[in-house]
């Protein structure tokens, strides 16, 4: 630990400011970084019993309020998790673009070396062509059967734009597979569910990582001299009858024209959260390889298949 | 106390003498069947299966999703038609390495029941046991339950990416690079071989993978295909259909009992690049439709009869 508490020294310098503060994901992140970093949140959301140090700022990126945190903070990474991964919010394919493009455009005024976005193996799509373990050359295909994802892949790939638009800056695309956790998100909501429904005569691997696996990696993200695409993922993938198994989940495998159908309806009169078209991520495999992250950010999960899975069930605070 | 009425008598009576007799009967009746099962699986079935079981564990799990327990079920039934309807007998098992490579194989027979022998003598009759991954059609995995079992079972989806990382972990891929080519070819053209597909060389070449041709003799008569009606095909999409007679004689769905006969060759070692020329890999990809015509051909001469 002596090696890990040196090197923090060296990185202390400088503050690393956290778009989208106020989610889950981002509060326990907060925590994680503030042991080792000056640390700054923006968000339109606040985060509750943070330490005291770690400044919060109620503002929306696209309002001057937020270049004003930018000027007054010595920012020297940008980590983005202000991606607003629902659909069916109006405009949100919009503002997603928009707020990227406003965070990079802060990045380059202000001379901010380093950007770390968090986008989603799920940009990749379900399909069944898939090979078992997608590379992060593999071509961005969700939005193909899933116009819901469009926002996710174009944000993804308007990021990508920027390593050679920006050559001097550092942009670190991570990709994890579905995060598992206190979280929510659509594959931990769905893991919590007390029935899970399936889709009969389909039993895919599953590939899940822990919340805090991929805090890990955002935070060897944030390395000097780091930047690419990377994907993330937890534990070796189990069939998805495994890991409800392993959850002790009862299951009810339905048909898949039916389940089609029924969620359809059910969504419309919003009563479900998950569309349609999301049965695929049920049927099909969208399972990542995370040689380059291993490889490149040192990076390894350090929860097995049970913590993992099991995390969805934790309390938010223990 | 209440005179026991007649038909409560007689229940007394059956559960004490009718219970015994029937659990006999029973007990002979698992007996036997043990006895069956193990004359076709084998003493040693359940040491291979384990075997197995440890062999993916140690990997932290098969990636593509075996699972053993499905993998011995099939196996369990496939193992009937290999030890007795088709009296599967496997010549040179001795030429396949220890490591990865690929068995290349002439494709026949109708339906793929020649992968599937081929597969169950890798985990019946070698030692130690292996699985053939084979790689299945992508339009195969959108089909509920086929495409779980074929993943429970060990079968990937066709993809090149699938078979460099079955390769890296040291299995035997199944190729049939005839493909629909040879598996529907009508009976007069049993035991020609059908032009090959090239990707499974590309492979080999790339990955420094050894190639062991495969003879798989018997599968081409099992079902006796007078010609593909081309149009009609056309016409309903389907992508061959064959005509069978045999299969509106009663019984006759059932493949013809041939014996089936494996000869499997010395392994072939490829250089150079992989992403030469059609030209230059086509080449070699005829070396090895050459070889195993070879081995067919003399297989064919000396073999002793089509059933026995």
């Amino acid at each position: 630990m002596r090696g890990r508490a040196a090197e923090s020294d060296s990185q202390s310098a400088g503050t690393v400011l956290i778009t989208g503060m106020g989610g889950r994901f981002s509060g326990r992140l907060l925590r994680r970084l503030h042991r080792k970093h000056n640390v700054v949140g923006i968000g339109q959301r606040a985060q509750l019993g943070l330490p005291r140090d770690v400044e919060q700022h109620l503002v929306d990126p696209l309002r001057s309020a937020a270049r004003e945190v930018f000027a007054r903070s010595d920012v020297r990474a940008i980590v983005h998790l202000g991606v607003i991964h629902d659909s069916r919010r109006p405009s949100s394919h919009q503002d997603n673009l928009l707020t990227l493009e406003r965070v990079l455009g802060y990045a380059e005024q202000f001379g901010i070396r380093k950007v770390v976005l968090l986008s989603s193996a799920n940009t990749y799509g379900p399909r069944p062509e898939n090979p078992q373990f997608l590379r992060e050359d593999a071509p961005l295909l969700a939005s193909g059967r899933f116009t819901g994802m469009r926002s996710l892949v174009e944000v993804d790939l308007f990021a990508q734009s920027y390593f050679w638009r920006r050559p001097d800056t550092e942009i670190v695309i991570l990709r994890p597979a579905h995060v598992l956790g206190t979280v929510r998100n659509a594959p931990s909501n769905y893991l919590r569910l007390a029935l899970v429904p399936t889709v009969l005569g389909f039993d895919p691997m599953l590939q899940a990582v822990h919340q805090d696996d991929l805090a890990q990696a955002i935070d060897l993200a944030l390395a000097p001299g780091v930047r690419g695409i990377f994907n993330v993922a937890g534990p070796p993938p189990v069939p998805l009858s495994k890991a409800l198994r392993v959850l002790g989940r009862r299951s009810v495998g339905i048909p898949y024209s039916l389940a089609k159908s029924g969620l359809t309806g059910l969504f419309q009169f919003g009563m479900t959260h998950f569309p349609a078209a999301e049965l695929d991520f049920i049927r099909f495999v969208c399972m990542v390889d995370d040689g380059a992250a291993r490889q490149t950010l040192g990076y390894a999960p350090t929860h097995d298949l049970r913590e993992t899975l099991l995390a969805v069930d934790e309390e938010r605070f223990p | 106390m209440k005179k026991p009425s007649a038909l409560a008598l007689l229940a007394d009576v059956s559960r004490r003498s009718g219970l015994p007799i029937v659990d006999r009967v029973l007990e002979a009746a698992r007996r036997r069947a043990d006895e069956l099962r193990l004359r076709v699986v084998g003493r040693d079935f359940d040491e291979r299966v384990e075997w197995l079981r440890a062999r993916y564990e140690a990997m932290g799990g098969d990636p593509f999703g075996l699972d053993p327990d499905v993998a011995k079920s099939a196996v369990t039934v496939l193992s009937f038609f290999h030890r007795l309807y088709f009296r599967t007998e496997c010549f040179g098992l001795g030429n396949i390495p220890q490591g990865r490579a690929l068995l290349v194989a002439n494709h026949s027979g109708q339906i793929p029941i020649d992968g599937a022998i081929l597969g169950t003598a890798l985990f019946m009759d070698l030692d130690p046991p292996r699985v053939g991954r084979a790689m299945i059609e992508k339009w195969a995995v959108s089909l509920p339950f086929a495409s779980t079992f074929f993943n429970k079972v060990g079968q990937v989806v066709g993809v090149p990416e699938n078979a460099r990382r079955l390769l890296e972990m040291g299995e035997l891929l199944l190729i049939f690079p005839e493909g629909v080519r040879g598996i529907s070819k009508p009976f007069q053209k049993r035991y020609q071989l059908q032009p090959f597909g090239s990707g499974f060389m590309r492979l080999a070449i790339e990955t420094k993978t050894p190639v062991v041709p495969v003879a798989i003799v018997g599968a081409e008569e099992q079902y006796v295909n007078l010609g593909n009606l081309e149009g009609v095909a056309k016409l309903l999409g389907m992508p061959v259909l064959p005509v069978v007679p045999q299969i509106f004689l009663p019984g006759g769905q059932l493949p013809l009992p041939m014996k089936y006969r494996l000869h499997f060759g010395e392994p072939l070692h490829f250089g150079g690049d992989h992403l030469d020329d059609d030209k230059v890999i086509n080449d070699k990809v005829w070396l090895v439709k050459q070889t195993i015509q070879d081995l067919l051909n003399r297989a064919l001469s000396q073999r002793s009869g089509l059933f026995t």
